[in-house]
C-alpha cells in the first residue's frame, strides 16, 4: 500500500528537500519504521526512546489526528494521505 | 537604544540553540523555539525611571522584547488600564481584585495587538511582504489592521463559523481573509502547512518564538502599575497556554532585574469546560495533555491541541497556581456580572476567567485576603451572539412624555 507523507519544513533536510514521499505501510508504525528506513534519522525525530509518537509531533491520516485514532496502531489503506506536523503552532 | 540583549533561539526541550531567524521548532526534538536573553547586559541601565520616562506603550519595555531597534509596526499598542474592581470585591468577597482591562487595547480590542506588534516588527526586519495567521479571529483582526498601518500584505485563515462581529472586525481591513470549513485545530494545522510551503510570516508559525513574547509586556504593565509589584495570584484565560507561561516569564524577569521583589505569584489558568485540556490535565495531576474536539461558545479560547499545554501546566503547578473550568451558561452569567459591576464588557474569554475566578475563590484555592489579577483579553462587542438572549432589550415607546410618564410611574421612578 502506497501512502502519501507530507513532511514538514524542519525534516526535510532528511528527504533531500521533499516535501512529500511515498511510503509502503499497513499502520502508522510500519509507516514511521519504513520512512526510517528510506531516510535514516526520521524516526528519532518523530519518536521518543519508547518508540512513543513525541510530545511535540502531530501525525494526522487524512485530517484526523492519530492521537484520535488507534496511535500507532492507526491502519493505513492505499492512497491515505499521512500529514507530519510539529504541534508548536498557534494560539493565544 | 543600547545593543540588544538578545542572545539566540533555544529549544525549551532540549536546549539547543539557534541563530535569529524566522523559525519555530527546534530541527533535533521538534521542542518549540523561545527567544533568549543575556539579562545581564541590562544590569543597572533598565530602570524604574528610565521606563517611567518614556511613552505610555508596550514598547516602554522594549529591551525585553525581541527586536533590534524601535518597532515599526505598532508603536502606539498596549498599556491598557490596570483596574481596581472595588464593586467586584463586594460581590466576590475578596480584599483586592485588579482587573487588566485589554478589551481596550489599541488598535483592535484584544491583548493580540500586542503579540502582532512584535511578530509584525519583526517580520519587517527578517524582509517579509506579506503577513499571515491562523486565529480564532482576534489575531485575525489584528494581523489585519496592524499588517494595514504598516503597508504590508497580509492573509489570515480562520474557522468558517465565527462571530460576526470578528469576520468584520478583520475584514474591513481589506486582508485576504480566509474561512475554513473546520475548527480552529484544522485551521492550525493548514497553516502550518501553509507556511511551509509560502513565503511569508505566519505570526503565531514560523514567526511564533517573536510573536509570543509580545504577551509579557502586559506582564509587566500590570506590575508597574501595581506600584512596581508583582501581584499575589493573576488568573489567565487559556487556549494554547501562551499567556500563561509568558505573564510567569515577565514577572520572573522583573525580579531578575531588581525592578520588583519576588512576591510568589501564583498563576492560575482558566477554561470553558467544552474546551478544558489543560485544566483537565492539572486537575489530574498529569503533565499529558489529551487533546479534546473543542465545543464551547469561548470560541477564542476553543483549541484542541493546545502547543504550550504542557508548560502552562507546569507553570501552574510550579508557581502553587490552579486551573479551573465553567460551562457556557456560567461564561455568559460572568460576562453580565463584569459589565454590571465594572462597566467593562468583555468577550466569551473574560466571562471564563472572571466565571473561573469566582469558582476558584469559592473553592478556596484563591484567598480572599490577597491581591488578585484578573486579565480581561478581548472585548464583548466582537462576541454579541453569545449574549445577545440574556441582555435587556429597550422598551420602545413614542416620543411622548406622557408614555414615558406611565413607564417612570411603573418603574416607581419619583
Amino acid at each position: 500500500m502506497s501512502i502519501n507523507v507530507r513532511i514538514p519544513t524542519p525534516l526535510r533536510k532528511l528527504t533531500d528537500g521533499a516535501d512529500e514521499v511515498a511510503i509502503e505501510a499497513a499502520n502508522v508504525g510500519e509507516l514511521i519504521d519504513n520512512l526510517e528506513a528510506a531516510h535514516a534519522g526520521l524516526k528519532e525525530r518523530l519518536c521518543d526512546e519508547a518508540g512513543e509518537i513525541r510530545r511535540f509531533v502531530n501525525v494526522y491520516v487524512n485530517d484526523e489526528d492519530v492521537r484520535f485514532l488507534d496511535g500507532r496502531k492507526t491502519t493505513l489503506k492505499d492512497g491515505d494521505e499521512v500529514s507530519i506536523v510539529p504541534a508548536i503552532a498557534g494560539g493565544k | 537604544m543600547s545593543e540588544s540583549i538578545v542572545r539566540a533561539l533555544k529549544c525549551r526541550e532540549c536546549g539547543q540553540e539557534y541563530a535569529i531567524e524566522p523559525t519555530h521548532v527546534c530541527e533535533f526534538c521538534f521542542g518549540p523555539l523561545e527567544v533568549a536573553y543575556d539579562y545581564e547586559k541590562l544590569e543597572g541601565k533598565f530602570t524604574r525611571e528610565l521606563i517611567e520616562s518614556r511613552p505610555q506603550t508596550m514598547w516602554r519595555y522594549k529591551e525585553l522584547l525581541p527586536i533590534d531597534g524601535e518597532p515599526t509596526v505598532g508603536a502606539q499598542n498596549g498599556f491598557t488600564p490596570l483596574v481596581r474592581a472595588k464593586n467586584l470585591e463586594k460581590v466576590l468577597g475578596v480584599k483586592e481584585l485588579y482587573i487588566k482591562n485589554d478589551s481596550v487595547c489599541y488598535p483592535t480590542l484584544s491583548f493580540k495587538d500586542r503579540v502582532v506588534s512584535v511578530a509584525l516588527s519583526k517580520a519587517v526586519e527578517f524582509g517579509f511582504k506579506t503577513v499571515a495567521c491562523a486565529s480564532t479571529g482576534n489575531l485575525a483582526g489584528s494581523v489585519a489592521a496592524n499588517a494595514a498601518a504598516a503597508g504590508l500584505e497580509s492573509y489570515v485563515f480562520i474557522p468558517h463559523d465565527l462571530e460576526q462581529g470578528k469576520v468584520l472586525g478583520a475584514g474591513v481591513f481589506g486582508t485576504n481573509i480566509i474561512g475554513i470549513k473546520g475548527k480552529y485545530d484544522d485551521v492550525n494545522r493548514l497553516c502550518s502547512e501553509v507556511a511551509g510551503k509560502y513565503g511569508w510570516a505566519f505570526v503565531n508559525v514560523n514567526v511564533r518564538p517573536f510573536y509570543a513574547e509580545g504577551s509579557k509586556s502586559l506582564g509587566y504593565e500590570v506590575m508597574e502599575q501595581l506600584g512596581w509589584k508583582a501581584p499575589k495570584h493573576v488568573v489567565v484565560p487559556m487556549a494554547s497556554g501562551s499567556l500563561c507561561t509568558k505573564v510567569d516569564k515577565s514577572i520572573k524577569e522583573f525580579i531578575k532585574l531588581g525592578l520588583v521583589e519576588d512576591n510568589g505569584t501564583a498563576i492560575y489558568g482558566a477554561q470553558a469546560t467544552g474546551c478544558s485540556p489543560i485544566t483537565k490535565s492539572v486537575k489530574d495531576g498529569t503533565d499529558m495533555i489529551h487533546p479534546v474536539h473543542a465545543d464551547t461558545i469561548a470560541k477564542s479560547l476553543a483549541i484542541g491541541n493546545p502547543a504550550d499545554g504542557y508548560y502552562a501546566n507546569r507553570v501552574i503547578k510550579e508557581s502553587g497556581g490552579w486551573a479551573e473550568d465553567i460551562s457556557d451558561d456560567e461564561v455568559v452569567a460572568a460576562m453580565k456580572l463584569l459589565a454590571e459591576t465594572e462597566g467593562i464588557f468583555a468577550e466569551t474569554a473574560g466571562g471564563v476567567t472572571l466565571g473561573c475566578a469566582q469558582k476558584l475563590i469559592e473553592s478556596g484555592k484563591l484567598p480572599r485576603d490577597e491581591s488578585i489579577v484578573l486579565c480581561i483579553t478581548g472585548n464583548g462587542l466582537k462576541t454579541i451572539e453569545a449574549v445577545a438572549d440574556r441582555i435587556t432589550k429597550p422598551r420602545i415607546i413614542n416620543a411622548s412624555l406622557k408614555e414615558f410618564d406611565v413607564l417612570a410611574e411603573a418603574d416607581g421612578v419619583k
